[in-house]
């Protein structure tokens, strides 16, 4: 038991408060702004309150294509979402089949394959794009969905990640499975995933917002507004030639970018924290 | 599983584009112009298309033009270029070397038998993409030059009649217009590099590199801070940037911005963002143009300007077929009704002496006041050594580094011959970069 | 752990899609990286020359490289010290609420889903010259904000946005270190009669330190990546170089200047330093598992 002191408790909950609010100011002065007109906002100080527009700039972000682009915000935050879960999935069912070979079969070079495998998680994309774009485009692949995903799942975090968890698995269970007679797809299926999901669901949160949120890779490798993402998207709006930036639309457009990620937050919470603290491990 | 879905995907957009090829032949197009501009491509593509039935350009907007021509060097470097690309001026250097990878337009016109004469285009337009031994490597598309925007509005409270003429009129304008509170900042710049170095060397009559400028090699070093006459602007920018009778508006475009808000009285900017800076302004206050202001202690009358914007390659790997359309394509492209229909529409000078003619013939320079004042300064006299543009390999890359540099000169770090002293020895390492990397 | 024995091809096919893609996409682009590093090459990939280690000589003279290696230093002591010190502080609050504590949990880590890109953004439209809260707010203190010129403003900037992102993810990790920490040891230095600061530096801390070291390795590991999109959103590297990070960089020799062997060179030194860091967290970890 800790010993409470109701100042030092209502001191606490105002500090807390205090960070909470502060926290949020960035993205409460998105909201405000992304509900008032062109004119509002082109003089004066950012409005703290909404404005007279309502969602009309939502809507006309989601229903037109936006200048300068020539596809709709519906467009950017549907290939944003094919993008995050083709990471999200990709990345998760390719290192599951991996790590599952590695912890459960002996086979010769199986140190070095996990070698190879690890390595990739000293290097991430940024510090070899010269040439994965270069290699991306020999294959063809550059403005494809194949070709922004692909350079991205070829990390071994998640590998990583599910070989600690499946050699934590009791040994039992393989005897169980064995007596079962059980090969080995049917051990991964029936005993295997069925133990995994809360490890597979917090990897999924991570992986998902990790691809969501991407921007060097997809800035390159999407090079056609048809297969620009959501978070690229914003440069454009906010640099458009000779126009004052539109704001109103700028803050809009974020707005849209960072709910979908920060609603998989909240709603995964638990697997989000186990995510975070399990994949840096 | 759903990459198996995303590889049938792309397979199928792959196919998709290649089966388009069919009855007529495509001529792939890529490009930078970005909205209304982007629309403005797309019909006169569209015209092109429907005036015959053996070849279809098909436009692709490819971004912005950096991001456009990594994406040409990428598809070139797989074997999958476009036919044509917009590069933009500072490009030139980079493509008018990559000898391999570009069909230069003398000679595809000359193999297709298409009538073709450079000497339609203005001077200070055809010399920019000439090469040393006089033969033209790319087609002029969307060319501007700088000139000087200043808030009519702002001038009237501060009791200024008429827009300066000479940095020195700038200058005194400028802190009249902060002291006497008719707006809060005098002058800013939008491509700084450009305005205040690149065309105030041309129009000044100083030499910017030598070797003019790099147009006779690929050898040419940077010359601009031996310039007694470009230091001292800098230096005075720096010093009017205390009093914010200039303030530095950013890199590329961004200082668009302080003038379009009214906080700035006056912008050195391309005369192509006439468009925006109306649209902005509608309402707020009146503007007017003027030409670029020249160095009254350097030069007795000013030089012509130089020019920006983009131009047009060919690129290598195709069928003789695609060819004979590009060029017909171009041909129809240059041609006075398409060219001054795109100069009236975007604010782009017209680019050859005819569609100059028939806009002037049709008044609208007469109903455009503001609009000839680009035109008029890109074409007095016949351009030197020193005004015939820039041509220097890396020059993207340059640009940053001279802009890194003019702000330490701006924020008081470093004199302004302290900063461009050392934005010329960076820039030169660039230029030997370059030239060992061509020097095959 | 027993494994399946008479299984001699079906391992191989397990792995066969990751070893596959990480051939392909990360040991064909890391070795080409490697050679690239070595040649002078032109950007259209027309000819190219062997340099042997001038390329490296060039990246290791130029004053910008070093620049642009302090500025990154820089930015992750700002950045560590910040995001730390919030989330310490936030983290030892929430640990001591009874109520309410999962909602103050969702509303301060959510910003964790927000993209630097965003993040960057956002700040900026804060710190705006014409409509910006934060201007205006400065300028009644009789500060004159102008990240484009003023270079510890525009660090500031990128600071500050990078804060505001990677706090949530330093919070997690402390909130979870403090909910480890045994309540019997707090409670038997209470019963000794230590004051709530004293239990709180000679208990709490030293029981964090593990996590904040590893924490401070990731911020490291996140300014030296992450940022680059934060950076692109908002001073693109300047003013005079004063926020281009180590990757900002390696991107515009790569991407603007199209200088592929230095470019190469600066990714095979950046290789060696993250192994480096790679190699001390692990090293760290190591001992900790033993612990």
């Amino acid at each position: 038991m800790r010993y409470h002191r109701p100042h030092l408790d209502r001191l606490t909950h105002l500090l807390l408060l205090l960070g909470v609010i502060v926290f949020g100011l960035p993205l409460w002065l998105a909201l405000t702004a992304s509900t008032h007109s062109a004119g509002d906002l082109q003089s004066g100080i950012a409005p703290l309150w909404f404005g007279s527009e309502g969602l009309a700039n939502y809507w006309q972000l989601l229903s037109q294509p936006i200048a300068g682009l020539g596809v709709s915000a519906l467009r950017l935050l549907g290939n944003s979402l094919v993008m995050a879960l083709g990471i999200a999935i990709g990345k998760i069912a390719i290192s599951l089949l991996a790590a599952y070979a590695i912890v459960f079969f002996r086979f010769p070079c199986r140190t070095l394959c996990f070698w190879l495998i690890f390595i990739t998680l000293m290097l991430p994309v940024e510090v070899r794009i010269v040439p994965t774009y270069g290699v991306v485009a020999r294959f063809g692949l550059i403005d494809t969905y194949a070709g922004m995903i692909l350079p991205l799942i070829a990390s071994a975090t998640a590998t990583f990640l599910l070989r600690q968890s499946f050699m934590s698995l009791p040994q039992e269970l393989f005897e169980a499975a064995r007596l079962d007679g059980a090969g080995p797809l049917r051990f991964l299926k029936d005993f295997v995933l069925p133990l995994s999901k809360t490890n597979l669901a917090a990897l999924f949160v991570i992986m998902f917002i990790y691809g969501w949120n991407q921007y060097l890779w997809p800035l390159l490798a999407a090079n056609s507004p048809e297969h620009a993402t959501a978070v690229i998207s914003l440069k454009n709006l906010v640099q458009s030639t000779d126009t004052l930036p539109p704001w109103q639309l700028a803050t809009a457009m974020a707005v849209m970018t960072v709910l979908p990620p920060v609603a998989v937050i909240i709603a995964m919470q638990r697997f989000f924290v186990r995510g975070l603290t399990d994949t840096e491990k | 599983m759903r990459l198996h879905h995303l590889f049938c995907y792309a397979a199928l957009a792959t196919l998709s584009l290649s089966s388009s090829a069919q009855a007529a032949t495509t001529i792939t197009w890529w490009h930078a112009m970005e909205g209304v501009l982007g629309e403005k491509v797309n019909e006169i593509a569209d015209e092109f298309n429907a005036s015959q039935d053996e070849y279809v350009v098909k436009p692709v907007y490819k971004g912005s033009y950096s991001d456009n021509l990594t994406a040409t060097i990428a598809a070139f470097r797989a074997n999958q270029a476009p036919a044509i690309t917009q590069v933009f001026e500072v490009g030139t250097a980079t493509m008018m070397n990559a000898r391999g990878a570009i069909y230069p337009i003398h000679q595809l016109m000359e193999e297709t038998d298409t009538p073709f004469d450079p000497d339609a285009f203005l001077p200070a337009v055809k010399s920019y993409y000439t090469s040393s031994d006089g033969q033209m490597l790319s087609m002029p598309f969307n060319s501007s030059t700088p000139v000087l925007y200043y808030n009519k509005d702002a001038f009237r409270k501060a009791g200024i009649e008429t827009p300066p003429a000479t940095w020195k009129a700038v200058g005194e304008a400028a802190h009249k217009l902060v002291e006497s509170g008719a707006s809060e900042c005098g002058l800013t710049t939008a491509w700084p590099s450009w305005t205040q170095l690149e065309n105030f060397s041309a129009i000044d009559d100083l030499p910017f590199a030598t070797h003019a400028n790099g147009f006779d090699g690929t050898d040419a070093r940077l010359v601009f801070d031996k310039q007694e006459a470009t230091v001292a602007h800098i230096q005075n920018l720096a010093e009017w940037q205390k009093s914010h009778a200039f303030e530095y508006g950013g890199r590329a475009d961004s200082g668009t911005k302080r003038f379009q808000s009214g906080r700035c009285a006056m912008l050195t900017t391309s005369s192509a963002s006439r468009a925006g800076i109306q649209e902005a302004a509608k309402g707020k206050f009146t503007f007017g143009i003027a030409p670029l202001p020249y160095d009254a202690k350097a030069v007795n009358q000013p030089r012509n300007s130089i020019i920006g914007g983009a131009s047009l390659w060919v690129m290598r790997g195709h069928s003789d077929d695609v060819y004979r359309g590009v060029a017909k394509f171009l041909n129809f492209l240059s041609s006075p009704a398409i060219q001054a229909d795109w100069a009236s529409f975007t604010g782009y000078v017209p680019i050859t002496t005819a569609a100059y003619q028939r806009l002037k013939s049709q008044g609208f320079y007469a109903d455009n006041p503001g609009a000839s004042v680009a035109i008029d300064q890109l074409t007095r006299g016949t351009p030197d050594d020193n005004g015939r543009g820039v041509r220097l390999g890396n020059m993207p890359q340059i640009r940053n580094i001279i802009a890194e540099q003019l702000e330490k000169a701006f924020n008081g770090d470093e004199p302004a011959a302290e900063a461009l002293h050392e934005a010329a020895r960076r820039g030169n390492q660039e230029l030997a970069q370059f030239q060992q990397s061509v020097a095959h | 752990m027993t494994t399946f024995e008479r299984h001699r091809f079906t391992p191989w096919l397990l792995l066969a899609p990751q070893l596959a893609i990480v051939a392909v996409f990360f040991f064909w682009p890391a070795a080409e990286s490697l050679r690239q590093a070595f040649y002078v090459q032109d950007a259209f990939g027309l000819g190219e020359r062997f340099v042997g280690l001038a390329n490296f000589q060039r990246v290791m003279a130029s004053a910008e490289y070093w620049q642009a290696m302090g500025v990154t230093a820089l930015f992750s002591v700002l950045v560590a010290v910040g995001a730390m010190g919030l989330a310490l502080l936030l983290a030892v609050l929430a640990d001591r609420v009874m109520h309410g504590a999962r909602l103050y949990r969702i509303l301060l880590t959510w910003p964790y889903a927000i993209a630097p890109a965003v993040a960057g953004l956002l700040w900026m439209f804060m710190f705006d010259p014409v409509l910006g809260v934060l201007t205006h707010a400065l300028a009644g203190f009789g500060i004159h904000w102008d990240a484009q010129l003023n270079p510890g403003q525009a660090l500031l900037l990128v600071v500050i946005a990078s804060i505001w992102q990677q706090m949530s993810y330093n919070f997690v990790f402390f909130l979870a270190g403090l909910q480890m920490i045994p309540a019997s040891l707090l409670e038997a230095a209470a019963i000794d009669g230590a004051s709530p600061f004293r239990r709180f530096v000679g208990i709490t801390l030293p029981l964090l330190s593990p996590t904040a070291f590893f924490l401070l390795v990731m911020n490291s590991v996140y300014v030296l990546f992450e940022t680059f999109a934060t950076i692109d959103n908002t001073t693109l590297g300047g003013p005079g170089g004063a926020t281009r990070t180590l990757v900002y960089k390696l991107y515009e020799d790569g991407f603007v200047a199209r200088d592929l062997g230095s470019s190469s060179a600066q990714s095979v030194l950046l290789m060696v330093l993250v192994g480096a860091l790679t190699f001390v967290q692990f090293r760290y970890l190591e001992r900790r598992v033993q612990y």
